[in-house]
C-alpha cells in the first residue's frame, strides 16, 4: 500500500514562487565558450534577482569524461558525506572523486561543501528498468532519505553551479571562469515567500536535463498531484521542479519530441485547435485531453536544456518576457533584450515568441530558430 | 381515528387586497383555498405545504404565508412529533420528497478559494481568453506517436461539454414531460448534457439525443438497442445520493398511457425498481454489464456508473475504474428524490465533499484517475460549489435540484404526492402544462450561463485560464471550521497556512 498522505493530502507547504531572470546561450556548432555571455548577462538584469538564489548549467563541460556520469553534490553537513559516498559507491562504479574548486567570497560565510563526483555503472548493476530510471531512483533517493546531501545535477558531460547569491558571487564562488560549454543557462532568483536556500536555486537538473523558470504556476497544485502518480518525488521546495519532471516524463517516457511536448504543456486554446488542420488537430485534442493536468497554467518563461538542444517556452498569453536573439550559430534566450544586446551587440534578428510556441534550437542544424515574430 | 395533526403554515388574506379572481384555488394543489357555501373565500391552514404558489399567482399580493408554531424542545421537535403522530394514525413508512433538510454541516461553505496577487496576475475574462470546454471520458496514460510523428494512440469516446455542468437524472414519471424538455433543450443549446434518468426516453425528446444521456437502472425501464443509440452518454444506475441501498416505487396510480409507453410497462402497473441491479451482485458483475452496453453501442459511447457517497466509496470507485467505466458519478447525501422514505433521505449516507475528496485520492493512489472522468452530485447550489468540487477532483457537477428550484421549485418537499403545484414533479397532464418548454429552457440557460460567467471569473482571479488547471487543483482551496482530520480528509489547508 502506498502512502495514502501524498496522494490525499499533499499540503506542498514547501513550494516557493518565483520571478526572476533568465538567460541561455548555445553555439550550435558545439563549439565551447566561456562563462562570459552568462555572467555579464545576468549582471546586466541584477535588480531582477534578490539575491536569495542564482545558478548555471553548463553542457560540454567535461569533455575528457564524457562517457561517465558527473555528479555534483551538495552537503549542508559534513556528516552527510560519508553515508552519501558510500550510497554513491553501492550504486555506482566511483571512477573519481573530488572537493570542487571554490574560492571565498565575501557574501557567503559559511558555505555548503561541494564535490564532484564521475561514476560509471558496474555491469549487471541494473535490473528490469532503463539507466536512466535508474539513474533518476538514485538521485530522488539521495534527495529524499539521505538528510544534508543533495545532488545538483547528476548528467554526462554537464553540470549545474548554483547557490544562494547573486549571480556574479555563485560565479566567483565556483570559479567558473575555469569553464567552457557550448550551452550555458542561468538564473537569478526572485523567491516571494520565503527565503531561499542552497538546494532551491536553479538550475533545476535531472539526468542531461536542465531547466530555469521566471514564473509561478498557478496549476501546481494539480500539475504535481498527476506526476507523482507517475513516480515523481518531489523535494527541491520550488514549482520549478514541476516543469523539469514534466519533460522528463514527456520526453524522456514517452518519447514525445520536445516540440510536441511543448504543445502539451502550453497547448493552443480549444477554439484554435479547431481551425488546424484534420491531422494536427486530432493529434491537438489528444494531447490536450490525455495531458490536462500537466498543462502549465499561470506566467512563465523557462528555458530547458539538454545535450543538443536549447528550448524557450511561455505560458500560452505569455505572461513572462522571453526574447530571442541569434547572430550566425550563436542562440540566445533572455528576460531582457538589453541583456543580449550587452553582450552580442551586432544581433542579425531579435524577437519575441508567440505565447505557447516553443524556439528550439538544435545542435548542428543551420535553420533559424522556431516561433513566429511580432506576437 | 380523529387527526391531532397541526397546520404548519397561516394563510394571511388581505381582504382589501383580494380581487376574487379565484387564481389561489385554481393554483393550489392541496385544496387549501376554497370557496365555502356562502361563497366567501377561505383557506384550510393544515393542508397548506408552504410552496408558496398561490403568493406568486397572486395579482394583488394578497396573500402571505407564515411559518407556523415555534418548536417545542431541542429533541422533540415539531417534526418529530408531527411524525409520530402520522406514524400513530397510519403505521406506515413516511414518505418524502427533494433532499435532505436536516442542519448536517455544508462543507463547500468551509471552503475559500485563492486569488492572485502580484506575483501572479489575475486574468479578466471578458478580455483574456478563459477556457471552460471539458472533455468526459476514460484518458490513455500516454500518446504515442509514430517515427513520422502521426498520433498512433486511439483515445476512448469523450464527450464535450462547453461548461463543466450538467444536468442530473431525473425521470419521465419523477418529473413532467415538460421539465425534462426544458433540460434537453437548454443542454443542447448550452452544450452539456441531460439525463432522462432511468423512467425511458420519451420519443418526443428523441431529436436532442447529441446532449442526452440514458440510464440503465435497475428496473431497466425503456431500455432498447434504440434508446442506447438515442444517446451520447449511458449511465448505469447503481444508486442515489437521496436515498442509497434502496430502490424506488412509481404507483400505478401515477403510470398513465404516456409513461407507460416510455417505461415500455402496462398501463397503470406499479412500476418498481429494485434495490439492487439483479444481474449485479458483484464488481465483476458490473464490468459485465459495463462491456455489455459498450458492445451493444460499439463501443461509440463512455459508459457512466452513478453511486450514492457511502462510507467506503473510494474503494468502490477504485473498483468501477477497473470495471472498464468511462465516468463515475459520485452523488452525495444532499442530492434529491423524487420519492424517498424519510428516514432513509435523512440518515444514509456521507457528504458529497468527503466521497469527492477521497474518491479522486484514492483513484490518483491506484494510478486510476486517467481511466474515469469524475462527476460530483448532490446538493450543488451555485458557481463557488462547482469551482470547489472541480478544485477537490472532480471533471464536472451535475446539478438536480438547482435545475427544478430554477424552473420554479421552492422546496416545499411534496414531490413524492405528485402534487406538485408547479408543474414539476408530477404526471398529472393538467399540472404539467404549468410548466412551458421553452421559457423552462431559457430560465435553465440563464442559469447554467451566469454560473459559468462566475466560475470564469473565480478561475481569472486565481491567474488560471483553463478549467483543467483547476481540476483536482487543491491548492487552491483553504479551510476555515474545519478540524485537522477533516482537513486531512479533504486534502486542503487551513486559511492562513
Amino acid at each position: 500500500m502506498k502512502d495514502i498522505e501524498r496522494y490525499q493530502n499533499p499540503y506542498h507547504d514547501e513550494k516557493v514562487h518565483e520571478a526572476c531572470a533568465i538567460f541561455g546561450a548555445m553555439a550550435k556548432s558545439g563549439k565551447t565558450f566561456s562563462a562570459e555571455f552568462a555572467i555579464r548577462a545576468m549582471s546586466n538584469m541584477r535588480e531582477r534577482g534578490t539575491g536569495l538564489g542564482a545558478g548555471f548549467a553548463v553542457y560540454g563541460l567535461y569533455p575528457e569524461m564524457k562517457d561517465l556520469y558527473a555528479a555534483h553534490v551538495m552537503y549542508l553537513d559534513k556528516a552527510a558525506i560519508e553515508s552519501t559516498e558510500e550510497f554513491l559507491s553501492s550504486r555506482f562504479q566511483l571512477v573519481y572523486k573530488e572537493e570542487m574548486p571554490t574560492r571565498k567570497v565575501k557574501a557567503f560565510r559559511e558555505p555548503p561543501t561541494f564535490k564532484r563526483y564521475f561514476l560509471g555503472l558496474r555491469d549487471g548493476q541494473i535490473e528490469d528498468e532503463s539507466e536512466e530510471d535508474y539513474i533518476v531512483r538514485q538521485v530522488m533517493t539521495i534527495n529524499n532519505e539521505l538528510a544534508g546531501s543533495y545532488v545538483f545535477s547528476l548528467g554526462r558531460d554537464m553540470g549545474v553551479f548554483k547557490g544562494l547569491g547573486y549571480p556574479e558571487d555563485i560565479a566567483e564562488f565556483f570559479c567558473l571562469e575555469n569553464y567552457r560549454g557550448y550551452i550555458w543557462t542561468a538564473h537569478s532568483r526572485f523567491p516571494t515567500n520565503t527565503p531561499g536556500w542552497w538546494g532551491g536555486a536553479h538550475p533545476f537538473s535531472l539526468l542531461d536535463l536542465s531547466v530555469v523558470h521566471n514564473g509561478e504556476l498557478s496549476s501546481y497544485g494539480i500539475n504535481r498531484r498527476y506526476l507523482e502518480q507517475s513516480g515523481y518525488n518531489f523535494s527541491l521546495k520550488t514549482d520549478t521542479e514541476v516543469v523539469a519532471y514534466a519533460f522528463d516524463l514527456l520526453v524522456r517516457r514517452h518519447h514525445l519530441p520536445p516540440e510536441v511536448a511543448a504543445m502539451a504543456l502550453a497547448p493552443p486554446f480549444w477554439d484554435e485547435i479547431d481551425r488546424r488542420e484534420a491531422e494536427e488537430r486530432s493529434l491537438l485534442l489528444a494531447l490536450r485531453q490525455t495531458y490536462s493536468s500537466l498543462l502549465l497554467n499561470g506566467p512563465f518563461a523557462i528555458i530547458i536544456a539538454r545535450h543538443g538542444e536549447m528550448i524557450g517556452l511561455t505560458d500560452r498569453t505569455r505572461l513572462r518576457p522571453l526574447i530571442v536573439g541569434r547572430k550566425g550559430d550563436m542562440v540566445f534566450l533572455s528576460s531582457e533584450e538589453s541583456a543580449i544586446r550587452l553582450v552580442e551587440p551586432g544581433l542579425e534578428e531579435v524577437f519575441s515568441p508567440c505565447g505557447g510556441e516553443p524556439v528550439i534550437s538544435r545542435l548542428g542544424t543551420r535553420e533559424a530558430v522556431g516561433g513566429a515574430i511580432n506576437c | 381515528m380523529k387527526t391531532y395533526f397541526e397546520s404548519r403554515f397561516t394563510i394571511n388574506r388581505d381582504r382589501n387586497l383580494c380581487i376574487n379572481c379565484t387564481s389561489c384555488t385554481r393554483q393550489c394543489t392541496f385544496g387549501v383555498h376554497y370557496y365555502d357555501e356562502k361563497g366567501e373565500l377561505k383557506s384550510r391552514d393544515e393542508n397548506c405545504v408552504g410552496c408558496q404558489r398561490c403568493v406568486a399567482y397572486c395579482p394583488t399580493g394578497a396573500i402571505t404565508i407564515k411559518g407556523n408554531l415555534p418548536e417545542a424542545a431541542s429533541n422533540w421537535t415539531r417534526e418529530v412529533i408531527r411524525d409520530i403522530t402520522a406514524q400513530a394514525e397510519n403505521g406506515a413508512v413516511i414518505l418524502t420528497g427533494s433532499g435532505t433538510d436536516k442542519p448536517y454541516p455544508i462543507y463547500w461553505d468551509r471552503f475559500l478559494l485563492n486569488a492572485s496577487q502580484v506575483t501572479n496576475p489575475s486574468l479578466d475574462p471578458l478580455r483574456e481568453p478563459m477556457e471552460l470546454d471539458t472533455y468526459l471520458g476514460k484518458k490513455p496514460d500516454r500518446i504515442e506517436l509514430s517515427p513520422e510523428g502521426r498520433l498512433i494512440t486511439k483515445l476512448a469516446p469523450q464527450v464535450k461539454l462547453k461548461t463543466p455542468i450538467i444536468f442530473s437524472a431525473m425521470s419521465f414519471g419523477a418529473v413532467s414531460l415538460p421539465v425534462q424538455e426544458s433540460l434537453a433543450r437548454a443542454a443542447t443549446q448550452l452544450g452539456t448534457l441531460w439525463n432522462c434518468g432511468e423512467g425511458g426516453l420519451h420519443p418526443g425528446l428523441y431529436q436532442y439525443h447529441e446532449n442526452t444521456t440514458v440510464q440503465v437502472a435497475s428496473g431497466r425501464f425503456g431500455v432498447s438497442p434504440g434508446y442506447l443509440k438515442k444517446a451520447q452518454v449511458i449511465e448505469i444506475k447503481i444508486g442515489q445520493g437521496a436515498k442509497p441501498g434502496i430502490g424506488g416505487h412509481l404507483p400505478g396510480e401515477k403510470v398513465n398511457a404516456e409513461i407507460a409507453a416510455t417505461r415500455m410497462i402496462p398501463e397503470g402497473t406499479d412500476a418498481l425498481s429494485p434495490a439492487p441491479h439483479h444481474d449485479i451482485y458483484s464488481i465483476e458483475d458490473l464490468a459485465q454489464l459495463v462491456s455489455a452496453l459498450k458492445e451493444a453501442t460499439n463501443y461509440e459511447k463512455p459508459i457512466s456508473v452513478k453511486i450514492a457517497a457511502v462510507h467506503n466509496s473510494a474503494a468502490i470507485a477504485s473498483g468501477i475504474a477497473r470495471s472498464g467505466a468511462d465516468i463515475i458519478t459520485i452523488d452525495g447525501f444532499r442530492g434529491g428524490t423524487g420519492a424517498s422514505p424519510k428516514t432513509i433521505r435523512d440518515n444514509v449516507g456521507i457528504p458529497l465533499e468527503f466521497a469527492l475528496a477521497s474518491v479522486d485520492g484514492r483513484l490518483r493512489q491506484d494510478g486510476l484517475r486517467n481511466k474515469v472522468s469524475i462527476v460530483a452530485s448532490g446538493g450543488i447550489r451555485g458557481s463557488a460549489d462547482v469551482a470547489k468540487a472541480i478544485a477537490l477532483g472532480a471533471d464536472a457537477v451535475a446539478i438536480g435540484t438547482a435545475a427544478l428550484v430554477a424552473l420554479g421549485c421552492q422546496l416545499c418537499q411534496q414531490c413524492h404526492t405528485g402534487r406538485c403545484p408547479w408543474g414539476i414533479c408530477t404526471t398529472d397532464p393538467a399540472l404539467s402544462r404549468r410548466i412551458d418548454p421553452q421559457k423552462g429552457a431559457s430560465r435553465l440557460v440563464n442559469l447554467i450561463n451566469a454560473w459559468s460567467i462566475e466560475l470564469k471569473e473565480m478561475l481569472g482571479g486565481m491567474g488560471i485560464n483553463a478549467v483543467e488547471s483547476l481540476r483536482g487543483n487543491r491548492d487552491e482551496l483553504r479551510g476555515i471550521e474545519l478540524n485537522e482530520k477533516e482537513l486531512s480528509i479533504l486534502g486542503i489547508r487551513m486559511a492562513g497556512e
